[in-house]
Parts: structure tokens; C-alpha cells; sequence
């Protein structure tokens, strides 16, 4: 596999809780992530997966060892610097939807891309439409984000995700508040987004339905990567 | 940084009966200020211009002393005792003039004053004690011969004339205005003649045209006024005979020095504003104080009210903090939307509070406030001087800048994967 082919590159990572007491969560953990690779990270509960996610998302940075994106080291960037990695080439999906409810459904999505500002306003409503037209909540976009169901709710937080058309989508149990119906939508949903737009997926999740169907499982236990 | 306003704007939204709370705790406070230091300062100025209007800012005169060198003195001027001790005189001959204490050369003085640059205005003044004669009783009284206009012009005199017109004491012959308490003694009505005994023996009679108060009773028993001609025919003396030179500068702190300056200059005594009305000033001083305390006061409760409601709507507001964080803005933007928040409350609370404020001071300008002591005033005073409202706005911005400053640095280190990871 190419370098440059790689999104994400992780290299003995390190990570302990100190309070009450030194607990190590993650030990030596390395993984890499390809362009257009849609990868599930699994494990029990308190396994570290999601400590995991969060140091890869760029916004927990009490860690040791090396985490690259797109090929640009993150251990010595200014939070700013991280917080335009973020925007430009992250996509967050949480199991909760966390939309803005004094925004409209439209606006949450815009938000990130107005922050980008490398389009027009115009140019990112365009986009945003297009994004919720594809995701079959279009006819949504002008009601308040409190106005729509759990699982419309998701899929606007999955447009707000691609909003910038990032490298990599990351997901915290994207499907955990769903009903099943509504886990298969947003599964097909990220399955066309690693096939059709070649962008890459890593999603934490206990669900192990949605995890076979991924192209990698990454296991962990007790805070390492066993498979 | 229009984004950060539109979100700003649409939490402010969202949150718009605290929002409105916390602004009208800007609003009143700025109102207060505005209308505690207008009225503050208008009386301020009332007062002080009961006396400094009416003051020269430095005035020069001749005062009759004992001659400071006796013949003895001159005589022995060089001489010691035989044990060496310097000989002390106590043969004092010679008295002060039996004349009225006139200012030499006043012509001359008068004209090198107006080309001075500093002065504004140099009025001259002859003033002259006398006695009314009613009835079988004489009563004291003192009439300032005056320059009409120039009293008009730069001493107000018209705002303490309460009956009659400065111009008839200008224009007139033999004309005179009285002291409203003495006029009220000597029961003298406009129109009426009064007749006036002066120092050396001499009757005239001059026609009352008006009354004078200044709002002192002891001044306004004894003080008359007069054309400076009249007086001077009263008191046979020359159209170049002055006891006063009454000086008003274009900068008041300049005074001081001008009046040491021009008594070595001219040989005569000078007093200036400053050393003659000490106490006006101490007593503005603390007045000013004050208002400025209690200004500052209500505007600082005003901050910890933004403080209180911005730390609430933080806590609020934490998954969008959170979410902003996660989705790409910088603790410097969140930090800037918060921040903008409190200045947004603080500006609209700034305008609230200087419409409310100007409004309260024109209600407080309508109030009747009729006092003998004031006869030009009939409404509180109130100054409108803009300084109030530009330190308003200055010090209630600077408050809510303060006040949303500690709020948004909080939410700007708030740590998007502990509120993410706690759902």
C-alpha cells in the first residue's frame, strides 16, 4: 500500500487516566486507516476503543506516541492547527446527533463549511442541499433541528460530517440510539460514502451485525488491537 | 467573523429574556449614570456660576494701606543704635490718603490688556461707597459704576437683573439699579427717584430702572449698580477715573499667574479666581466624586449581571460548545462568541440606557425648582455635556467586554470530548 494512499496512521500510542489512579487504557496501539477504506472498531465496554477514537479525532491530545492525518504529524500542532484538521479533513458522527436546535436543520449543516469559508455562502447552501437530497431528508432543511425524528436527526448529522468532504468520517456508535430500520439507512448511507465518494470510515461500534458488514474490524481488548 | 456574529446572535436569540434581563441591568445602570451626573453637574455649575459668573478671573484694584515707609524710617534708613541693634520706630505720621483708592494710569493699563492674547475681556470698574437718603434715615450702600455691555456680555449681569433692562442702565442718565433687599427696604419702585449722598457731601438723584439679586441677602442690601459715567459725575471725577480693572481670560487656569504677573507689571494689587473662590472648587471636586462612585458602582453590578447570565447560557450551551469544538472552531472562536454575546447585551444596553438617561434628564430639566436665591432659574439645571454620555458608553462596553470575558474564556477551554464522551 502506498503512503499517501494512507489517511490515518497511528504508532504506538499510549494513553493512562490518572485520577483516582494510573490506569493505562491504551497500550502500544498502531493501526492505519487507507483512502476509501470503511473500517469498524470493536471490543467491550471499557476496552479503550473510544478513548481510542477521541485521540484520533484529533481533540484529546493528552497521549504518547505518533498520530498522523493525511500524512501531517498532530503530536506538536497548535489547537488551532488541529481545529482546522478537524474541519477540513475530519467528519464527526456521535451517537447522539448534537445539532444545533436554535439553528435550522440547512444551517447545522452549513456551520462547518461557513467555518472552512472556501466557498461562497451560496456555494455551501448548494452543497448542503445536495448533501440532504442524497440522504433523503431535503424536504427537512428549513425546520428547526428539534422539529425532526431521532433517525433524521442522524442523517443530518452525517451531512454535517461530509459537509467539507473530508478524508475520513469518524463514528462513535453512529447507529447506537437507533432503531434497526433506521441503523440499516445510515449503514447503506456510509456504505456509499467509502464506495461512491472513495472517503474513509471509522466507526466504534458494539454492534456486531454492522461491524461484519465493514471491509476491517479492528478488535481490541484491555487496550491493545488484537486482529 | 460574521459567522461568529450570526451564531452569536441566533444564542442571543434562543436565550432572549435573559438576554433582555441582563440588558436592562446595562440599561438602568447607564441611565442612572447619565442622569445622576447630568443633574450632578448642572447644579455643579449652578452653584459655582452663583459666584464664578459674576467673578472676574482676575481682578485689579488699589487698596488703600498705611504707607509702608514712614519719614522715620527714611530718615534713619541707614543707621544703627550704638550697642548694634537695628532701632525700631514707633512713630507712624503719616495716614492713608484721604482719597478714593483710584487705579493709576488705567487708560494705559487698560489698553496694553487688550492686546494681551490671554485676556478675553477687560471691563473697568469704579466703585464708590454711598448713602441713601430716605425719609429722615441715611443707609449705606455701594454703587459699582459699570461698563453695561461688557458686564452683559461676559458676566451675565442681565440673569440676576430681576425687573428692568440692562440697556436703560446703559443708555441712561443719572440711572441706577438696586439691590432688591434695599429696594424692598427703601420701598423704591421702578421709575422713582432715590437720592444719594456720596463720601465727600454730594446729592444726586438718580431714577431706579431696575432691581438686582444675586441671591445673597447681605450683598443684595448694600450692592447698586450704575453706569461707570454716572458714578463718576456723582463723584466729580475725570471719564479716565477707575478703582477696578475686572479681567476674564480665555483659560481660567491661567489666572494665577497673570495676576502675580500683571500686580509686578503695573504696580497694583491683583486677586485671581482661584485664590478668591478656593472653596467652590473643593466642594465641585467632591460633588463630582461622588456621582462618578455611584456611576461606576451601578455599572459594575451591571457586569456581574452579564457575568452570571453568560456563565448560565455557557453552562447551557455546553453540547454546542462541544459540537463547535468537534466540527472545527478554535477555542479562539468560541471564546469570540461568547465575547460578542456580552458586548452585543452591552451595547444595546448602552443606546437603552442613553435614551432612558436623556429622557430622565429632560423630565428632570422641566421640573420647576423657583428659589430667591436663583432669580434667572426657574427648572432643575441639568448639563448636557456630551463627556457623560461618551463615558457611559466607554466604561458600560468596557464593563460587558470585562464581564463576557472570564464566561467565554471558560467556554474556550471547554473539552468537547468530556461532554461528548459523558452522553
Amino acid at each position: 500500500m502506498k503512503k499517501s494512499e494512507l489517511v490515518l496512521e497511528v504508532e504506538n500510542v499510549n494513553k493512562s487516566f490518572h485520577d483516582p489512579m494510573t490506569i493505562q487504557v491504551l497500550k502500544n496501539v498502531s493501526m492505519q486507516v487507507a483512502r476509501g477504506e470503511f473500517v469498524s472498531i470493536t471490543g467491550k465496554s471499557g476496552c479503550g476503543k473510544s478513548t481510542l477514537l477521541y485521540i484520533l479525532s484529533t481533540m484529546d491530545t493528552d497521549y504518547e506516541g505518533e498520530l498522523k492525518i493525511d500524512g501531517e504529524p498532530t503530536r506538536k500542532a497548535s489547537a488551532t492547527r488541529l481545529a482546522r484538521i478537524r474541519n477540513e479533513k475530519i467528519g464527526f458522527v456521535f451517537q447522539f446527533h448534537y445539532l444545533l436546535t436554535e439553528f435550522s436543520v440547512l444551517h447545522n449543516v452549513m456551520l462547518p463549511g461557513l467555518k472552512l469559508a472556501m466557498k461562497s455562502r451560496e456555494e455551501v447552501e448548494h452543497r448542503a442541499m445536495e448533501l440532504l437530497g442524497e440522504l433523503g431528508i431535503a424536504d427537512q432543511a428549513r425546520k428547526s433541528a428539534n422539529q425532526i425524528s431521532g433517525g433524521q436527526k442522524q442523517r443530518v448529522a452525517i451531512a454535517r460530517a461530509m459537509i467539507n468532504d473530508p478524508l475520513i468520517i469518524m463514528g462513535d456508535e453512529p447507529t447506537g440510539n437507533l432503531d434497526s430500520r433506521n441503523s440499516d439507512i445510515v449503514f447503506d448511507i456510509f456504505r456509499k460514502i467509502a464506495d461512491e465518494h472513495k472517503r474513509s470510515l471509522l466507526i466504534v461500534t458494539h454492534d456486531q451485525d454492522f461491524a461484519e458488514r465493514t471491509d476491517r474490524i479492528i478488535e481490541m481488548d484491555d487496550g491493545r488491537v488484537v486482529t | 467573523m460574521r459567522l461568529l456574529a450570526t451564531i452569536a446572535l441566533t444564542l442571543l436569540r434562543a436565550k432572549l429574556r435573559q438576554s433582555i434581563v441582563a440588558a436592562v441591568g446595562v440599561m438602568f445602570s447607564i441611565a442612572m449614570f447619565v442622569t445622576l451626573l447630568g443633574f450632578m453637574s448642572g447644579l455643579n455649575e449652578l452653584l459655582d456660576g452663583l459666584i464664578l459668573n459674576r467673578t472676574p478671573h482676575v481682578r485689579l484694584y488699589n487698596e488703600l494701606r498705611a504707607s509702608p515707609e514712614q519719614p522715620v524710617q527714611v530718615a534713619y534708613a541707614d543707621s544703627t543704635s550704638p550697642a548694634d541693634r537695628p532701632i525700631h520706630h514707633f512713630i507712624y505720621s503719616i495716614k492713608p490718603k484721604d482719597d478714593l483708592p483710584r487705579l493709576r494710569n488705567a487708560t494705559a493699563i487698560m489698553a496694553a490688556l487688550e492686546k494681551d492674547p490671554r485676556v478675553l475681556a477687560v471691563s473697568p470698574r469704579l466703585v464708590s461707597q454711598v448713602l441713601f437718603n430716605v425719609g429722615t434715615t441715611d443707609l449705606s450702600g455701594q454703587v459699582n459704576g459699570i461698563d453695561v455691555m461688557q458686564e452683559v456680555r461676559y458676566y451675565m449681569f442681565q440673569d440676576y437683573l430681576v425687573a428692568g433692562d440692562p440697556y436703560d442702565l446703559a443708555n441712561g442718565n443719572n440711572t441706577i439699579v438696586l439691590g432688591k433687599a434695599l429696594a424692598d427696604i427703601m420701598e423704591a419702585k421702578i421709575g422713582d427717584l432715590v437720592q444719594v449722598t456720596t463720601a465727600s457731601g454730594d446729592r444726586t438723584m438718580l431714577r431706579v430702572v431696575g432691581y438686582f439679586q444675586s441671591g445673597i441677602t447681605d450683598y443684595d442690601k448694600v450692592q447698586c449698580y450704575a453706569n461707570i459715567k454716572t458714578v463718576q459725575k456723582l463723584l466729580a471725577r475725570p471719564a479716565s477715573y477707575y478703582t477696578d480693572i475686572n479681567i476674564k481670560l480665555h483659560n481660567l487656569d491661567e489666572a494665577p499667574t497673570m495676576a502675580k504677573e500683571l500686580a509686578a507689571r503695573f504696580g497694583v494689587q491683583a486677586t485671581d479666581i482661584q485664590t478668591a473662590n478656593a472653596q467652590f472648587e473643593t466642594g465641585t471636586d467632591v460633588r463630582n466624586i461622588i456621582s462618578y462612585a455611584v456611576g461606576v458602582v451601578l455599572l459594575i453590578v451591571a457586569g456581574f449581571g452579564i457575568y452570571n447570565i453568560l456563565n448560565m447560557m455557557i453552562y447551557e450551551k455546553l453540547d454546542a460548545i462541544a459540537i463547535l469544538k468537534a466540527t472545527g472552531f478554535s477555542g479562539r472562536d468560541v471564546q469570540r462568541i461568547f465575547l460578542l454575546l456580552s458586548v452585543i447585551i452591552g451595547i444595546a444596553g448602552a443606546l437603552g440606557g442613553l435614551i432612558v438617561g436623556i429622557t430622565l434628564q429632560n423630565i428632570i430639566d422641566n421640573i420647576p425648582f423657583i428659589t430667591a436665591a436663583l432669580p434667572s432659574v426657574k427648572t432643575f439645571p441639568v448639563d448636557y455635556s456630551i463627556r457623560f454620555y461618551v463615558i457611559a458608553v466607554t466604561f458600560a462596553l468596557a464593563t460587558t467586554w470585562v464581564a463576557g470575558w472570564f464566561p467565554a474564556r471558560k467556554a474556550s477551554h471547554v473539552d468537547p470530548v468530556e461532554i461528548i464522551r459523558g452522553k
